[in-house]
């Protein structure tokens, strides 16, 4: 199926949840990480429940912070 | 190499000297290494010793760019009190592995700005070309 990741339509397989995704999409820690599914914010709890559909807009951002 | 116009460098010194003593941090868009222009973000700490993105504001930074065209492709936050050089929670907290790490220093009487790549907790410094 056809997904837009970050902006980038990429064909992935069928059926699989959002933390598959961000584990495809090399992401190390996806605590560490903000999605955005069709511009919707998920829940941390969610990502290994949600099951992706064609045509899905997913985007992910990192957590930004930092000190001094 | 990061290349970076002129009037980026000075609104991100601006940005830092504006909000100091609070850390001020945002994003810089661009796209193959060349800044296009700045995202002053807010700093949802609101402290001189640390600094943090919002969420929302950032996938409305991100969403702008990318219609655009473009990439954020580095954050810069200050340091109202120490050297740029990326502290040991900058380099904990470098999560994403795309963008550079742009600190700007207040420390001593003229503003000091460098770049960083931080990948696995390991820091290489970038030339910043300001044309």
């Amino acid at each position: 199926m056809k997904l837009t990741i970050n902006g980038d339509v990429k064909e992935i397989k069928d059926g699989i949840v959002l933390s598959e995704l961000l584990v495809i999409e090399n992401v190390e820690m996806p605590e560490m990480v903000s999605v955005q599914l069709n511009d919707e914010f998920l829940k941390q709890g969610e990502y290994q429940t949600i099951t992706l559909k064609e045509n899905d807009e997913i985007n992910f951002l990192y957590f930004m912070g930092g000190g001094a | 190499m990061i290349t970076m116009p002129q009037s980026v460098y000075d609104e991100i010194v601006a940005h830092a000297l504006r909000d100091n003593p609070i850390e001020a941090c945002g994003y810089l868009a661009g796209i193959n290494g060349e800044v296009k222009y700045a995202i002053p973000m807010k700093n949802t700490d609101a402290s001189n010793e640390h600094f943090s993105f919002d969420p929302q504001e950032q996938f409305d930074a991100f969403k702008k760019t990318q219609k655009e065209g473009l990439r954020l492709i580095s954050v810069y936050h200050s340091h109202p009190e120490t050297p740029a050089r990326p502290s040991e929670e900058d380099i904990r907290l470098a999560y994403d592995p795309n963008v550079s790490y742009i600190i700007v220093s207040l420390a001593a009487e003229t503003p000091d700005m460098k770049s960083f790549i931080i990948k696995n907790k390991t820091v290489e410094k970038e030339e910043i070309n300001i044309i």
